[in-house]
């Protein structure tokens, strides 16, 4: 936390009354002093004809985690999901204005869609473990984009569960489905085949929302852990949970970005009436 | 092509050789999946379009030669080669239509016992049963039908049929004597019991479609279990139903060999339904490796294009019915 | 049945009790009727037993279809069923997990695939004696004779809309979360499908092969004019090549008792056959569905 208090300087927009882009203007101050990872530029998400997203501009700080809120609907999964573009499965869904991966439009129809997966991980709602092996589900990946050696393998795949604080439940049975784990401990595993392949950034989707509360509290450590590597931004419902566990946070409504800052001012003294009626539980 | 998001995919900062030739493997692998995909979808379609291409060309000669008149023309003679596609024509129309008249009400009956009738633990083995029964191969209906079925109709029900309805005006030429045992009547029984299963099982499906609040509120405002099903499950499926319907008929047209061992084979149209006629599918099956002659073969095909033509639209018809009742159920 | 049904303080309304019959008629009917349709696949399968064990000797297998008048065995039809049965299944089911997987993965929404949708549900109930004939002149008459390889064609074209149709149908099944999961590990497309929805789907699509096999191993009237028959021993794919159902269309319509009697006999032999694989696919499905 000290470094982002030190490099705070001011989270103040101009004014709470002008919820046109606050966020862009913000930009220029929040949070500076960190390296942009992503940064969203005037981002419009369409689903067939509905705009999901109305014009976004924020910031990813690198090695930092960036929590998404808002109430159902307010399009932060959206936005999650043109990180890695994978919105690009659904033929009628599509994205308007940039979005840059260290200065890489992520946008462009020219760009290698495997690598840039490979770059920006992802961890659903739900667990989706594949239908193999707990071995194979890291290894899977891995074996795709290298070449290496059984026993680097193994390594990799020991060193994406330790990462993932799975291993010593499930060292002795790496050839048990990955089915057969509990939900928890399947979400860990998703996110353990999501370090096996080097991301850079990695998306958590609501990734907590499917379990129990020490499951929770267990991938929350992680998260906290990650960071120190990884670039994270995690949507999520819990409002504890963006507060526990990101440095920045971004408020969401009806498609906009009402408020970005650090986690702390947008949780003691929003700025926008809307950020403080949802976070005090008056509408959501 | 696929160079150009190369460039792109380069300028990530750090991506090195390795990496890069993976990715190319990989666009490549995924093109050629895609297209081979692609091509076997349009397989299917080209395997349809082969189908009709085919018999129109393989009829030509017959319909050049016999012009509209093959249609209506009821004489086969292979000796003078005049063919004519009457007979068969007819033969498939009341077949089918004697296999519907029984399978439909039968089957939905089946449908409706299975649906609210019966106890759960018999529900799947019943129906099981009954999608067993429409697995069973044609040809062995066929000789079935030929020697246990037919014996049986010749020596019980058709003199039955003959002895009753003998003195009633028009009963009297449609059951007209004497009992061969194959014939008309013969094969569009064989038919229905083979398109039952077909009936019955998709009206099962249909059914079940019906959500059980539905019927429930229906019970609840104390209606009986025929009225739940004459006035919520019918009317609820009853563009599902028709479908149904129409694909056994589709079946029935097109049955070829449970057919060819009981109708006789006779080129002819009779007012009886006792009489020995033919069926389209059946003339091909019993003449086609021994018509002698261009003309021949291609008038045996030329009935195939016919038969093709006819199921095809009412199976269509069917498909069409049976999607409309899934996009419903979809909303 | 109807008789249990509540409302007992309206019971002696004769309206209502005329409803009641009405009820009782009807779901009477629909008893009959089930019994009615039950009957006969008994009876079926009963005459099937009763005149086909009779003939279930170990020269039904060893021997081959003899010339009228003698004794013999089914050995080249079976074997020819089964090779026919084999290269059909194994044309056509490429093709139609192919076709399926561009339905259920690639165009999903689009036109083309609509397009053949529609076409693949009515080639699904298509006459096969049609299939016959298009063989018989594209093939047969090319090649100027018969042969097993045209049967062989004739059945894999069968074959292909049963798969193509379960393929897709499994492909769909298949949580959409978990190609999600897998693409965002940045793994390409075709991987996704190959290793992990055609294995999510892996049961399903057996289940749908066996059926196609069990649909294929009674055709009769495809084979009619393409693989014709062989009264001999022959795996020659380039010559005529005998049948089970073939066989036994031959058999069952000739005068001879010998041939009628080993027409029973294949009819017993193919029903279970093409049972078992039906029941074999039905258990597959039912575990995979757990």
């Amino acid at each position: 936390m000290t470094s982002t208090d030190m490099a705070r300087t001011s989270a103040v927009p101009q004014s709470p009354s002008a919820p046109a882009r606050p966020a862009s203007s913000a930009n220029a101050f929040v949070g500076a002093g960190n390296k942009e990872k992503i940064s969203v530029r005037g981002l419009k998400f369409y689903y067939g004809d509905s705009l999901a997203l109305k014009g976004v501009d924020l910031p990813i700080y690198e090695r930092k985690v960036t929590a998404f809120i808002g109430p159902s609907g307010c399009g932060k999964s959206t936005l999650l999901r043109v990180l890695n573009r994978m919105y690009d499965l659904y033929p009628k869904q599509r994205a308007e204005g940039q979005a840059l991966l260290d200065g890489v439009d992520i946008l462009s129809p020219k760009l290698d869609l495997n690598l840039l997966r490979s770059r920006v991980g992802m961890v659903f709602q739900k667990p989706t473990p594949f239908p193999m092996s707990i071995y194979d589900n890291i290894a899977f990946g891995v074996r795709l984009y290298e070449t290496i050696s059984k026993s680097e393998l193994d390594g990799r795949v020991e060193a994406a569960l330790r990462r993932a604080a799975l291993w010593n439940e499930v060292k002795d049975k790496l050839d048990a489905s990955g089915l057969s784990l509990s939900g928890g401990q399947q979400q860990r595993l998703c996110i353990a085949r999501s370090i096996a392949v080097r991301p850079e950034v990695i998306l958590l989707d609501e990734p907590c929302s499917a379990l129990d509360p020490i499951s929770t509290a267990k991938i929350e450590e992680l998260i906290d852990e990650l960071k120190a590597d990884y670039t994270i931004a995690i949507v999520t419902h819990n409002m504890q949970q963006a507060s526990r566990t990101s440095e920045y946070t971004a408020f969401m409504y009806l498609g906009e970005l009402i408020e970005f800052g650090e986690t702390q001012q947008i949780f003691m003294s929003p700025h926008d009436r809307r950020t403080q009626d949802y976070i005090t539980g008056r509408f959501g | 092509m696929t160079d150009a998001p190369f460039e792109t995919a380069a300028s990530f900062a750090g991506l090195d050789a390795a990496r890069a030739g993976r990715l190319r493997s990989f666009r490549i692998r995924d093109g050629l999946f895609r297209n081979l995909t692609l091509a076997s979808a349009l397989l299917v379609l080209a395997i349809l379009g082969g189908v009709i291409l085919a018999l129109i060309i393989g009829s030509s000669l017959a319909f050049e030669t016999f012009g509209f008149g093959f249609f209506v023309t009821e004489s086969w003679n292979p000796v003078t080669e005049k063919f004519g596609a009457l007979s068969p024509i007819y033969g498939t129309l009341v077949t089918s239509l004697i296999a519907m008249l029984i399978a439909v009400p039968v089957g939905l009956g089946i449908a409706i016992f299975l649906t609210e009738l019966c106890p759960p633990v018999f529900r799947r083995p019943i129906g099981v049963a009954i999608e067993l029964l429409a697995g069973i191969p044609s040809i062995i209906y066929g000789i079935w039908g030929l020697f246990v079925f037919a014996p049986m109709l010749q020596s019980t029900v058709q003199p039955f049929l003959i002895g009753t309805f003998g003195h009633v005006p028009v009963l009297s030429t449609l059951f007209a004597g004497p009992p061969y045992g194959i014939g008309i009547l013969t094969a569009g029984l064989i038919l229905a019991i083979m398109v039952l299963p077909f009936v019955t099982s998709i009206s099962r499906d249909v059914f079940e479609t019906v959500p059980v609040v539905l019927k429930e509120a229906a019970y609840g405002v104390g209606c009986t279990r025929w009225e739940v099903v004459r006035r919520i499950v019918i009317p609820y499926t009853r563009v599902g139903v028709v479908g149904g319907v129409m694909l056994g008929l589709g079946r029935a047209l097109g049955e070829t060999m449970a057919v060819t061992f009981v109708i006789g084979n006779a080129h002819r149209i009779s007012g009886s339904v006792l009489a020995p006629g033919t069926t389209i599918s059946a003339s091909i099956a019993n003449e086609f490796t021994e018509a002698v002659g261009d003309l021949y073969t291609s008038s045996l095909i030329a009935l195939g294009l016919i038969l093709f033509i006819i199921t095809f639209f009412v199976l269509a018809i069917a498909r069409l019915m049976l999607m409309r009742l899934e996009s419903r159920a979809g909303a | 049945m109807s008789l249990m049904e509540p409302h007992a303080h309206s019971a002696d309304h004769p309206l209502y009790r005329r409803r009641r019959r009405k009820s009782a008629i009807m779901m009477t009917l629909s008893l009959a009727a089930a019994l009615f349709g039950i009957a006969w696949l008994v009876a079926i399968l009963a005459t099937l037993l009763f005149k086909g064990v009779g003939g279930l000797s170990l020269a039904a297998f060893t021997e081959n279809t003899p010339p009228p008048g003698s004794e013999g065995g089914l050995l080249n039809a079976i074997v020819g069923s089964l090779i026919m049965t084999a290269i059909g299944v194994a044309i056509g089911t490429p093709v139609g997990i192919l076709a399926g997987t561009y339905m259920a993965e690639y165009g999903k929404h689009n036109r083309l695939s609509t397009v053949v949708r529609f076409i693949n549900d009515i080639l699904l109930s298509a006459p096969s004696i049609v299939v016959g004939l298009f063989v018989y002149e594209v093939v047969v008459v090319k090649m100027g004779h018969f042969s097993g390889i045209a049967g062989a064609l004739a059945l894999a074209i069968i074959v292909v809309p049963v798969v193509v149709r379960t393929t897709e149908d499994m492909l769909n099944l298949v949580p959409h979360q978990l190609r999600e999961a897998a693409s965002a590990l940045g793994l390409p497309r075709s991987t996704v499908i190959q290793r992990i929805a055609y294995k999510a789907a892996q049961a399903g699509i057996i289940t749908g092969v066996l059926l196609a096999i069990a649909r294929v191993s009674g055709e009769t009237a495809p084979l009619l004019f393409t693989a014709l028959n062989n009264q001999f021993w022959s795996s020659n794919l380039n010559a005529p090549m005998a049948s089970l159902p073939v066989v036994i269309f031959q058999f069952a319509l000739s005068p001879y008792t010998d041939w009628q009697q080993l027409a029973w006999t294949g009819a017993l032999i193919v029903t279970f056959a093409v049972l078992a694989l039906s029941i074999a696919a039905r258990i597959l499905a039912a575990r995979s569905g757990k």
